[in-house]
């Protein structure tokens, strides 16, 4: 009885908790179908947002900024990345190693505000003083990404390398193997799944970034989430909801992607951890 | 004058051989915590040389230090006359096996095992065919294509060994190698180490829990505890003379009597014990002079329990009740109390059937303990 109302008072919290989640996404998805022009009237459905968008230059101009900066960030960031959670990880106790894990550390937990300041500020000053980069766009936006997802690629990093026995590396070095051969032999098989759930990371992460952009783009240099967000400031747009439904389809899939390679990962682990209780 | 042509079967008799592995004054501390405490070794060319010791006393450190994984904080260690010390593990002619097996979770058993000689650079004929004598030589050959995973606790640790073996290093180092392994195939392992010990002359540094294992297998055994040696030399003196009540109690099992010297001579010396109360005669001096505390230790199968008295020089025979039995085929043991409230083990052989069902002795009898002045040792620490 206590049983049944607790679990039917649990099943409405839920549906409430869902529905304050989704029901905005539904909305936005159903009214991407609207034909109407005026978003909350519903005018029978249409796919024709859907073809204004693809007619319009500006939004591919802005969809191939982002993906081409995602694409950039991510591979720079997973390589960054991995070598640092290697560094952290691995090279013992170097001098400086503390400090150098709470930097790594730190703008997972900047605001994002001040991380765009401060590198709009840098990429001002090294303009002053080196005439690079000589106009804000694509690189400068890539640069400002990288910086702060390969914070978060080093972290998955590290956290995969020190669940990853040592003695593995150790093992593969006694058998003949010199360090470097360790490293792609061992090491970085073995990390392939943190690096490739990084990389998605990064990925998404860079296409979701507002915020650091806008600080660090120059003219002519919009991002997709730049776009919709300078559409909308003036009212809510149809062939906009149609922008942002394949958004949430393309991020629904990737992070789908990586929660798939994570889960893997974790079942990888528990049988390792299997295999040394049973002994 | 020994016999020169003995030397061959025990080189660390020779004052001419040269150690293979030398260990020399050798420290290692993690923190203020000290794992390996200043130790001294000389392993010698084809010895199988057993460490052994309780969990914790500083095994696998020493290992590791052979191998390269650690550095010594302190001391020297030399393979083959050539100073370890600044030598990576990838250049030193030594494998090991893992306590931990290490085997790599995403290569298959036989890539796992091809791996070695893979970095060698010898040709894949070879290599395949190696790795199928190894393969069969551990019994996995059916299993050749599973991951790590895939496979028992035994069998990993089977290819833990193989993977180690088919390098055929000139030192193996092996951290409990068949802890996981049923008694059938822990024997042919045992037979297949000495025999590749014997065809390829390997030295062989073993760690061990398995006291009877390394009796069986080493031609000389370490003691260890709280990271030094408590004593090294072959199974037989181990076993025989143990220096320490510690190494008596370790390897195998001992009766321990303290007492004091009472008569001190050149070729025997009593001692007189309180618990139980009685005087020990034993046939071999000590360098300690009367008065001392000393411990006797007696091993239990060296006791002969009869229910008859029976005299060795009048000492060396304590009368009891039977405490407690223990039938183990065999053997049984007896637990046998005397009149201080002592308790003695002793284990006889069973050499007849017993009659009706019943042991020879039994609960409650009264029985008499004795030993020859030879079984008995003296133990000062
Ligand atoms: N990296 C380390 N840092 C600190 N202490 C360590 C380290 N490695 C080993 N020790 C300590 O050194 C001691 C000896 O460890 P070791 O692994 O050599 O023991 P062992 O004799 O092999 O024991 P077991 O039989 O349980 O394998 C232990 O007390 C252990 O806690
Ligand atoms: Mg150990």
């Amino acid at each position: 009885m206590n049983n049944g109302k607790r679990s039917r008072f649990l099943f409405t919290v839920t549906c409430f908790g869902m529905a304050f989640l989704y029901i905005p996404m539904i909305m936005l998805i159903v009214y991407s179908f609207n034909y109407s022009k005026i978003v909350p009237v519903w005018g029978g459905f249409s796919t024709r947002w859907y073809t204004v968008l693809f007619e319009s230059e500006v939004v591919w101009k802005s969809v191939i900024l982002s993906l081409k900066v995602a694409t950039v960030n991510a591979f720079f960031a997973t390589i960054i990345g991995t070598l640092a959670g290697l560094a952290l990880v691995r090279f013992g106790r170097f001098k400086g190693r503390t400090l150098f894990s709470g930097m790594i550390t730190a703008p997972l937990v900047m605001p994002e505000v001040i991380t765009g300041l401060s590198l709009l500020l840098m990429f001002i000053t090294l303009k002053e003083l080196f005439g690079w980069p000589d106009k804000r766009g694509f690189t400068t936006i890539t640069i400002a990404h990288i910086t702060f997802s390969m914070a978060f690629v080093a972290v998955i990093i590290q956290s995969r390398l020190a669940g990853m026995a040592q003695d593995l590396e150790e093992a593969a070095q006694d058998l003949g193997a010199k360090p470097f051969r360790v490293l792609t032999d061992i090491t970085l098989p073995l990390l392939a799944p943190g690096m490739l759930a990084g990389w998605l990371l990064a990925f998404t992460m860079s296409l979701d970034d507002l915020i650091i952009a806008s600080f660090v783009s120059g003219p002519g240099a919009v991002t997709l989430p730049m776009l919709i967000y300078s559409r909308v400031r003036v009212g809510l747009r149809p062939d906009i909801n149609a922008l942002a439904t394949i958004i949430i389809l393309v991020v629904a899939t990737g992070v789908l992607i990586a929660a798939w390679i994570m889960f893997r990962q974790q079942k990888q682990r528990q049988l390792e951890l299997q295999m040394s209780d049973e002994d | 004058m020994p016999d020169p042509s003995n030397y061959t079967d025990r080189p660390w008799m020779d004052p001419e051989a040269e150690p293979f592995i030398k260990v020399q004054s050798v420290s290692k501390h993690f923190g203020d915590f000290t794992a390996v405490d200043n130790v001294d070794l000389e392993i010698y060319k084809g010895e199988l040389f057993s460490l052994l010791g309780g969990s914790g006393c500083g095994k696998t450190t020493l290992l590791r230090m052979l191998a390269g994984f650690e550095t010594p904080s302190s001391g020297y260690i030399f393979i083959d006359g050539v100073n370890m010390n600044d030598v990576p593990p990838y250049e030193r002619p030594i494998n090991m096996m893992f306590q931990s097996y290490a085997l790599f979770p995403h290569m298959n058993v036989e890539k796992n095992v091809a791996y070695g000689l893979r970095r060698d650079g010898i040709a894949g004929d070879e290599i395949n065919q190696r790795v199928d004598d190894m393969l069969a030589m551990v019994e996995l050959t059916q299993f050749r294509k599973r991951k790590p995973h895939q496979l028992s606790g035994g069998q990993r640790q089977r290819v833990a060994l193989a993977r180690a073996l088919v390098k055929q290093p000139k030192v193996l180092l092996l951290d409990e190698p068949l802890a996981a392994l049923d008694k059938r195939l822990r024997e042919n392992t045992q037979f297949e180490l000495m025999n590749i010990q014997d065809q390829l002359g390997v030295t062989f540094v073993v760690v061990t829990h398995d006291q009877e294992e390394a009796m069986t297998l080493s031609t000389r055994i370490a003691v260890m505890d709280a990271g030094r040696f408590m004593q090294i030399g072959t199974p037989t003196e181990i076993y025989e003379f143990p220096e320490s009540r510690l190494v008596a109690n370790f390897i195998g099992s001992a009766n321990m009597f303290q007492g004091r010297i009472t008569e001190n001579g050149p070729d025997h010396v009593i001692v007189q014990c309180k618990q139980p109360d009685c005087e020990f005669y034993i046939d071999h001096g000590v360098s300690i002079q009367e008065g001392n505390k000393v411990w006797v230790a007696v091993r239990p199968e060296k006791i002969t329990i009869s229910s008859e008295a029976s005299d060795y020089n009048g000492n060396n025979c304590i009368k009891g009740i039977v405490h407690d039995i223990g039938y183990l085929g065999k053997l049984s043991t007896y637990r046998v109390k005397t009149a201080d409230e002592t308790l003695i083990d002793v284990t006889s052989p069973n050499l007849a059937r017993p009659k009706d069902g019943n042991l020879a002795m039994d609960w409650d009898d009264e029985v008499y303990l004795s030993w020859e002045a030879s079984s008995a040792v003296v133990l000062t620490k």
